[in-house]
């Protein structure tokens, strides 16, 4: 059981360590790297585990305690399995990406802090802890996306990140405390026998408390999962590291919304779900999210911002999964998409790399003679993201599009609408990138990646295939009941596999052999006009206002009354007494003379 | 014969002499002067009291004794006294007090 603790704590004694001890010194990759393999072979051998140790008294008020505490069971080591081993693939990946960078050691103490934050989440068992650790993932989070914050877009992108985290988290903790206010308990294991004697207490209106519960806590999944509409920090986080991207904006980080209204659906009884009007709310949300990012997609031309979007649609297909009460095929979907989505990033990241940091799509092309290994690998990444039958992708997918087609008839349209634009953007991309002739002078030089980069893509490009099967699939999170060795053909998957030629042809016709975009729908490109309507809307005149009011309350109260107040006062008071050091030895003596006969009046005459 | 309340009188005088001189004099050694005028008034108090006050027929000594020991100490206050004023005089070329303002705050 204290393996369980040793995960947890390792990576942040490494991070402190590397912050503290090691700074700069040139073996702090190799620590970190160590730390995140070592955490790999801690998550194989938590493997099966149920329950967890003594939980640690973090604070205590009266007979209140927040607890440090760890809940072991099936759903939290799958989940482990993934963040550790997408992290430590990502970090030996990094050896090789950022050897030149000069911030490397920062680099990796933010990485080794962000696994640290991250198991947090995944094996806290109680509501308090995931949310402290929800917070230290966005600010790793931060940390990492903000890693060049010499460059001004980088900054910005990483405080655009926070901010938008701390706007769904603020919901997420109101959603903590109604929820604790509603069962009692703020441990996973307490919560239904507290539901269940409040359903009982209250059995009108629980619906309603409950549903508007779960909302808030889901405000906390849109931030962090990147749900519309506060998802506009997510293809801006592409700013960072494109490893960085891999671990935390593709396969771990935003995928922890989802775990979490998987953990607390679980914890609350996953029937109870069926009748919350919120089932509905976060199902929509999640749709949306993949029919919206898939439009953006097709007419983004930076080659990870393409990626970013597949992202956020991926996403929203497991929010929506999730919504339907199907999480099982959510956390599923989790689970491989996880290991594709690191591979087609870290796989991206391999041809900025080798292009010279060029990320411009339409400035690359022909990689596939350069760069075979990346090539490859990337093909089979793009593969499991569109479906094609037989990888992990497609039995997921099927997961998630049965299920829309058992609850919701106009989801699941909404969800085969998406899967035909995910070959579709996906086609473009790789034609336009790996295919062809090559465009810049950067695509013509590019040559293979070392093998400390291609080692994790070609273990990625495994696991993107194989992660379908019950041999693997074994290990996710939440095993479902049926998935590769168990699939029928039926007309789900006969509308999938319509879905996926349409878009890979309709991609390959529309693309193959152009030089510049034949197609061009501003709506798409400029990604909705989200991003000038919360620049014109929210910024100008809420943060405006606000940082007028804010101003008022700075300068006017604090500043000028407060602290110049009480400044001028200090200042006039002294300078009142000052008057009375006259300097003139008379007056001194005068006033001594004066204060001597007082003195004599009043004891001597007033006495009697 | 004076009574008690003539020589009280006097004193009084002398120490109001005394005090105004203090505070309205600019010549320190005027001001030095008009301190041992004031002092002078209190023996003359304190003596007169003494005659005044008989003890089995003898007049109370206590006062007189008093007396030498302001004496002794006037005088070595004066010694001090005056050599401050001399060692101002030679840091500052001047006695007025008028001129001696470096306390003004």
């Amino acid at each position: 059981m204290n393996l369980a603790w040793i995960l947890l704590f390792l990576p942040l004694v490494v991070a402190a360590v590397n912050q503290l001890v090691l700074r700069k010194s040139a073996v702090v990759p190799w620590v970190s790297t160590g730390s995140a393999v070592a955490s790999l072979l801690l998550s194989f051998l938590l493997i099966g585990k149920t329950g967890g140790p003594t939980p640690i008294h973090w604070a205590s008020i009266g007979d209140f305690h927040l607890d440090i505490g760890i809940q072991l069971d099936k759903l939290s080591t799958g989940m482990m399995l993934v963040v550790t081993g997408v992290g430590a693939l990502v970090h030996i990946f990094s050896l090789a990406y950022m050897h030149d960078d000069e911030g490397k050691a920062r680099y990796f103490t933010g990485l080794s802090f962000f696994m640290f934050s991250m198991t947090g989440i995944v094996l806290a068992n109680n509501f308090i802890m995931t949310f402290i650790f929800w917070e230290l993932v966005g600010f790793s989070s931060y940390l990492l996306i903000g890693h060049w914050y010499q460059k001004e877009s980088a900054a910005d992108a990483a405080k655009k990140a926070f901010l938008c985290n701390r706007v769904g988290d603020f919901g997420f903790m109101i959603g903590i405390l109604m929820l604790w206010g509603i069962t009692g308990a703020l441990s996973f294991a307490g919560m239904k026998s507290g539901l269940t004697t409040f359903i009982t207490a209250n059995p009108t209106i629980w619906i309603g408390v409950l549903s508007a519960a779960v909302l808030c806590i889901f405000c906390g999944a849109v931030g962090k999962s990147a749900q519309v509409p506060l998802h506009v920090w997510l293809p801006d986080a592409m700013e960072g590291p494109t490893p960085v991207s891999a671990l935390i904006h593709a396969a771990t980080m935003v995928a922890a919304g989802v775990y979490m209204l998987f953990r607390v659906q679980v914890s609350l009884g996953t029937e109870i779900f069926h009748q919350l009007p919120a089932s509905d709310v976060i199902a929509w949300t999640g749709g949306i999210t993949a029919l919206l990012a898939a439009l953006m997609a097709t007419q983004q031309d930076d080659i990870k911002r393409v990626l970013a979007y597949s992202t956020l649609s991926q996403l929203g297909y497991m929010v929506m999964a999730v919504g339907l009460v199907a999480g099982e095929a959510g956390m599923f979907h989790l689970f491989t998409h996880a290991w594709f989505k690191a591979l087609l990033f870290l796989g991206s990241g391999a041809v900025i790399f080798a292009c010279h940091h060029e990320q411009d799509i339409w400035k690359m092309g022909g990689l596939i003679k350069k760069m075979p290994i990346t090539t490859a690998t990337f093909a089979l990444g793009c593969a499991a993201l569109i479906a094609v039958p037989g990888t992990s992708g497609f039995f997921s997918k099927e997961l998630i599009l049965d299920a829309a087609h058992e609850a919701h008839s106009p989801l699941f349209w909404v969800a085969a609408f998406v899967a035909v634009l995910t070959p579709f953007y996906m086609t473009r991309l790789f034609v336009v990138a790996f295919l062809g002739k090559h465009r810049s002078h950067g695509a013509d030089h590019a040559h293979e990646v070392g093998p400390l980069m291609w080692g994790p893509l070609v273990l990625l490009a495994l696991l993107a295939v194989i992660s379908g099967y019950s041999f693997i699939a074994g290990f996710s999170p939440a095993p479902p009941e049926h998935h590769g060795n168990g699939f029928q053909i039926g007309m789900v998957a006969g509308i999938s596999l319509a879905a996926l030629v349409i878009g890979v042809t309709a991609g390959f016709v529309l693309y193959n052999g152009k030089d510049k975009d034949p197609l061009s729908i501003p709506l798409f490109r400029n990604r909705f006009y989200f991003d000038s309507i919360y620049d014109n809307v929210l910024v100008r005149f809420f943060q405006d206002t606000t940082a007028a009011i804010i101003n008022f309350f700075d300068e006017f109260l604090i500043n000028g009354l407060l602290v110049g107040g009480l400044s001028r006062a200090t200042a006039s008071t002294g300078n009142l007494f000052r008057q009375l050091q006259s300097g003139s030895l008379q007056g001194y003596a005068f006033a001594f003379g004066l204060g001597v006969i007082l003195v004599i009046y009043f004891t001597v005459f007033l006495q009697s | 014969m004076a009574t008690l309340n003539d020589y009280l009188f006097v004193s009084g005088m002398l120490f109001t002499i005394g005090l105004a001189g203090v505070v309205i004099r600019r010549n320190i050694i005027i001001v030095f002067m008009c301190l041992e005028l004031m002092l002078s008034a209190a023996n003359l108090s304190l003596v007169a009291f003494s005659r005044f006050n008989t003890v089995k027929g003898l007049p109370d000594y206590n006062g007189q004794m008093l007396v030498f020991f302001v004496i002794t100490v006037a005088a070595a206050e004066v010694a001090v006294g005056l050599a401050i004023i001399i060692a101002l005089y030679r840091a500052r070329q001047t006695i007025h007090t008028d001129e001696l303002t470096s306390l003004k705050g």
